[in-house]
């Protein structure tokens, strides 16, 4: 339906804007509220319905056009037609005075179609797809403001290192095809479970190239440069794509096909997780521009739950994912509030004093940065706790070695949001037009109230039982809500512990550096740590001097090959030859008359010849 | 001998001879000769088509062909008031391009001249009269008659053109 | 010895190389045309011939209609050959050359 949406807009109402956004809300919300009516009719069956059309029968390959409903494709759509259509309905109000809206509208139903075509796909083909897709959608949205020269090449530079891992995406399901011979997913699983070594010796490899593909979607180091930079298009976007769904389809595409991934590759899963979850919250310590360092803090996030996968717990991946797309959506719309009310402002130094500005966003923007940090008893404890317990559960060196980076990064977390928090919400304005603010429209606001509620509330609803009973097929014991309130500490409390002490110091040391600061304290104090941390490790430009450059030398190299050899080779040797013969036939065009009569009788005689032979 | 086997004979010396004459004069250069000479071919080939039995042919050679096409190419050549052409040598190349052009057309002639030997006397001889070629020409070849009728108005026209003197 | 259609076949080509040969040698615009001629004609004497030994009427349906489209081919021959003398000035077929490269 969202594609419906996404043509209808582009023909018809480019130019009312006021219709493709009611267009594009109701599709979405349209979409939400099938899949609720489905689930309370079917129940969460841990047990898939599909409906398949045969589409491309090549010889050898069945590629297949099929719908899979099983609880966890259920649970993925109503993420993302929930948090979707909160976006879809904050965007109204955020871009209601830009004048490419129904063209926004347009692009934001393209990319919802995507992103459910990812979670409905019931083969690798059908997803890779649709994965492209995102991968464009994505690539318009973040371009949107194609006016700015910055925005045209963040887009480029998502669309390109998106291929990068894409490519290694699509080796993997080769190799997958090309040893097990189907490409859907209930037949690999069969195959799979039947005789767990059927993949072979080369199982590692297929499984860590089909990874890259989430690597790059996911940003995961080393292919999560495009992520802060993608922060050039609207706020909405940058909630929509980066905290609800575009990110988080690597995560799902991970747990859909986890039955392929055998024991050495999810080892490489979790430490590449680990370190992009350390990497990140380092980066984001230092990062100026509100929306940079919420997007740091996705992909310390989204690292968290590669590295949850990693240790073999999709549970808690999943679960974290979810409240992650609750609190970070929520996030994100608070901040781009903050954004239209300071009149596009991004620099957090240049904001302040806003609590008693714009309590509703001062609210929200506390729930989700709590959430965030990990704090008891919001969603994001629940969530963040249990990777932290699946990491300790291990009892082996790399979980005891992830738990100890994990509960690091907790702290980190804390500090960054609060630091944020601090500065933008605390303190004395900073700028006059933090002193000129005030609150945003409710169509803006009413969205972030609904997402806050979810954030405090996600942990208790049930929603991990819920994923519980898809990956281990034991049946949840419904718990009374005091006892799940209090679930974690009786599981592994040193886990839960330890969190909450890290959520402590984070806490104390952001209040104590930035409360009531009015720059910056840290460079002083870390030197050319914090510079290095500011520019974000110099990723960038190390990436620009190799691989960039490398391109370039070939890109010229290959220029002289077409201009030197085969044009003025190959070409200048037909051109030189037909001219030769040109001139020499030249010299048949005698003009005489009789020439010709004699050249005439010799032709006929050879055609007779021929002929009468 | 045959009577007809005799007038064959004659008759095709003289088609051959008077050719010969046409086109190579020793003793006159003036197209005119050449023209009186395309007259008598004509003719005698007149002769060969009566030999032949076509006798409604025989008599159309001789009234168009005989009687308006050589007496156009006589008046052109008073038009054109041709002094007789100042001798020019007999250029090399083109004699040998003559000889080579008929000998390419000789050898197909004789590769295929022993593919065709009928026998003349097996079947009834259709006679060429008047009224026996009108029959066949007024039903089988109707449309290429009418056609042709059109190609003479074209030809007129044509000629109408091409011959005017520019109106100043 | 009978006359057969050899013998008409051989008249003809004869004819044909004579009208040939005056058309590649002559250099005479009117004498080359009336070599043409000559050559039309010697193809009528083959075609009456096939037609007589075939004992059809069809071949000489076709000689009248050549003979028709000589005649029409001829009067617009020497139109343009009146045309070019009264542009050139000459009919020598050799001064015609003006397609020459």
């Amino acid at each position: 339906m969202p594609l419906a949406a996404a043509v209808f807009i582009t023909l018809f109402t480019l130019r009312l804007k006021y219709v493709s956004s009611f267009i594009s809300i109701g599709t979405i919300v349209a979409g939400f509220i099938l899949t609720v009516v489905f689930i309370n009719a079917n129940g969460w069956q841990p047990t898939p319905g599909e409906s398949v059309r045969q589409w491309l029968p090549i010889d050898g390959l069945n590629v297949e056009f099929g719908l899979r409903l099983d609880p966890l494709s259920l649970m993925m759509m109503l993420i993302v037609t929930g948090v979707g259509g909160a976006i879809h309905f904050y965007s109204r109000g955020y871009m209601h005075d830009d004048s490419g809206m129904a063209r926004f509208f347009a692009k934001l139903s393209l990319f919802t179609f995507s992103m459910l075509g990812i979670v409905l796909a019931n083969n690798f083909i059908q997803m890779f797809i649709f994965w492209e897709l995102v991968g464009v959608s994505s690539y318009l949205l973040i371009g949107f403001w194609f006016e700015k020269p910055s925005a045209g090449d963040a887009a480029k530079k998502a669309f390109i290192v998106n291929r990068l891992g894409d490519f290694g995406f699509l080796l993997g399901i080769l190799m997958v095809w090309a040893l097990l011979g189907s490409l859907n997913f209930s037949t690999l699983q069969g195959l799979i479970s039947q005789n767990p070594a059927a993949l072979g010796a080369s199982a590692t490899i297929a499984g860590l190239l089909i990874f890259c593909g989430a690597v790059g979607k996911s940003a995961q180091f080393p292919l999560h440069v495009w992520l802060p930079d993608a922060m050039e298009g609207p706020t909405p976007v940058s909630a929509l794509i980066h905290a609800a769904t575009m990110v988080a389809a690597g995560v799902y595409m991970l747990c859909r096909i986890f039955f392929l991934l055998n024991s050495p590759a999810l080892e490489v899963i979790a430490y590449i997780g680990g370190f992009t979850a350390l990497l990140a919250a380092v980066i984001a310590v230092q990062q100026d521009d509100i929306k940079r360092i919420i997007a740091y803090s996705t992909l310390s996030q989204l690292g968290y739950m590669v590295m949850s996968v990693g240790l073999h717990g999709q549970t808690p991946a999943m679960f974290h994912l979810t409240t992650h797309a609750f609190f970070k959506a929520l996030l994100f719309l608070s901040a781009g509030s903050v954004i239209i009310a300071l009149h596009h402002e991004q620099d957090i130094w240049k904001m302040g004093a806003l609590r008693q500005k714009m309590p509703i966003t001062f609210v929200t923007f506390l729930v989700g940065g709590l959430a965030l940090s990990g704090i008891w008893p919001f969603a994001g404890f629940y969530s963040k706790d249990s990777i932290l317990a699946q990491a300790l559960s291990r009892h082996d060196f790399e979980g005891n070695l992830l738990f100890a980076v994990g509960v690091f990064v907790a702290a980190l977390t804390t500090f960054y949001t609060f630091r944020l928090f601090f500065v933008v919400f605390c303190g004395k304005e900073k700028s006059d037009t933090a002193s000129h603010a005030h609150e945003s429209p409710l169509v803006m606001t009413l969205p972030l109230i609904v997402l806050a509620f979810f954030a405090f509330i996600g942990g208790l609803i049930g929603v991990e039982g819920v994923y519980n009973r898809i990956f281990s097929g034991e049946p949840g014991e419904s718990t009374g809500f005091a006892s799940a309130l209090f679930e974690p500490f009786a599981h592994s409390p040193l886990a839960a512990s330890l969190g909450i002490l890290a959520f402590l110091i984070g806490l104390a040391c952001a209040y104590v550096l930035y409360a009531k600061a009015d720059k910056d304290p840290l460079p002083e104090r870390l030197g050319g740590l914090a510079t290095a941390m500011k520019n974000k490790f110099y990723f960038d430009e190390i990436y620009e001097a190799t691989f960039v450059r490398a391109h370039d030398f070939i890109a010229a190299v290959a220029d002289w090959i077409d201009r030197w050899i085969v044009e003025g080779f190959c070409i200048g040797l037909i051109r030189g030859g037909t001219d030769l013969t040109g001139r020499g036939l030249r010299f048949l065009q005698t003009g005489n008359l009789q020439t010709y009569a004699f050249l005439f009788v010799l032709g006929v005689a050879v055609a007779l010849y021929f002929v009468l032979r | 001998m045959d009577l007809q086997n005799i007038l064959f004979y004659i008759f095709a010396a003289l088609t051959l001879g008077c050719g010969a004459l046409v086109i190579a004069n020793p003793f006159s250069r003036n197209p005119v000769t050449s023209a009186m000479f395309l007259v008598l071919t004509i003719v005698s080939m007149a002769g060969l088509f009566v030999l032949l039995h076509a006798f409604f042919l025989a008599a159309v050679q001789i009234l168009i062909y005989a009687g308006a096409v050589i007496v156009l190419f006589l008046f052109v050549i008073s038009l054109l008031d041709l002094k007789a052409e100042a001798t020019r040598k007999v250029k090399l190349f083109g004699l040998l391009a003559g000889v080579i052009a008929v000998g390419a057309i000789l050898t197909i002639f004789l590769k295929n001249l022993g593919a065709t030997l009928f026998n003349a006397d097996s079947k009834p001889v259709v006679e060429g009269g008047t009224s026996e070629l009108g029959k066949v020409l007024f039903t089988n070849y109707v449309l290429p008659f009418e056609v042709v009728s059109v190609l003479l108005l074209v030809a007129m026209i044509g000629v109408i053109l091409l011959s005017k003197k520019k109106l100043d | 010895m009978q006359v057969g259609l050899e013998h008409y076949l051989t008249v003809s080509f004869v004819l044909f190389a004579l009208g040939l040969f005056g058309v590649i040698m002559r250099r005479n615009l009117l004498i080359i045309y009336m070599s043409l001629e000559m050559m039309l004609n010697a193809a009528n004497l083959a075609l009456v011939a096939f037609s007589r030994f075939n004992n059809k009427l069809d071949g000489q349906v076709l000689v009248f209609f050549i003979i028709t489209v000589a005649a029409a081919e001829v009067s617009v021959g020497l139109a343009l050959i009146v045309a070019l003398y009264r542009r050139r000035r000459s009919a020598h077929v050799e001064d015609l050359t003006s397609l020459k490269f």
